[in-house]
């Protein structure tokens, strides 16, 4: 019934595992990163820079940022294919998308490591 | 399968949705929104970590009207984006997808992200 061309096999199988186990780093990132707040209640710069201070902390919220970005990327693939029915309109649209999250990447690489 | 003959009703102005299937949509439109305004959560870490002077720029935006504003709709897309999130985990295993128990678990979402989002507001504002 529906015409597959450019995808594979397993295509979906592996998208559906990723969205969860991205879903999954995030909830634990937020979740310790919101209960370090709220005991630490950092009150000004020097009290919230020092919260990302730390390499782990670093690590750790590049962690959070990338599977975000993977997540998110899965999510507005489907929206696209979704409701964009010119394939060229689609195709390009994904491509905006990829390139806005990979410059997204770098851009929190850039702000956790430049201070 | 041919299915050429069936009636179609899509009018979404008359299709009256089930709270499951709410949620669902919600999930969808808070994971755009969240997409859309990535942009400015990262500005704001930004400027948040550069330096002192930054910080205090992110500061007033932060507690401008508007900035609060945003904040709330972003914690609100947050919280409906996380618990559904979870909801979808459970249906996953196996947990929660009779008709009953996928209603209950929805209105959980509902509830839980609107309490979330007034406490934050509170908290905020």
């Amino acid at each position: 019934m529906v015409a597959r061309i450019i995808t594979g096999a397993h295509y979906g199988l592996k998208d559906w595992l990723v969205q969860r186990v991205t879903a999954l780093i995030m909830a634990v990132y937020v979740v310790l990163f919101v209960a370090t707040v709220l005991v630490c209640s950092p009150a000004n710069y020097e009290q919230w820079q020092a919260l990302f201070a730390p390499q782990w902390m670093r690590l750790a919220s590049l962690l959070f940022f990338l599977s975000l970005f993977w997540h998110a990327w899965i999510g507005m693939r489907d929206i696209l294919m979704d409701y964009i029915k010119p394939t060229a309109v689609r195709l390009a649209l994904q491509v905006v998308v990829i390139l806005l999250l990979v410059a997204y990447a770098a851009w929190a690489v850039q702000i956790l490591w430049s201070n | 399968m041919a299915v050429s003959n069936r009636p179609k009703y899509l009018n979404l102005y008359q299709i009256r949705l089930p709270v499951p299937g709410f949620v669902s949509i919600l999930h969808r439109i808070s994971g755009f929104g969240m997409f859309a305004f990535a942009w400015a959560i990262l500005w704001l870490l930004q400027m948040s970590l550069e330096s002192p002077e930054s910080y205090e720029q992110a500061r007033t935006v932060v507690q401008s009207w508007i900035g609060k504003l945003f904040l709330i709709g972003m914690s609100w897309a947050f919280l409906h984006h996380f618990f559904a999130g979870l909801r979808f985990l459970l249906l996953d295993t196996h947990v929660g997808v009779d008709l009953a128990g996928a209603r209950r678990t929805s209105w959980a979402v509902l509830v839980l992200s609107i309490a979330g989002t007034v406490i934050v507001g509170a908290n905020i504002w």
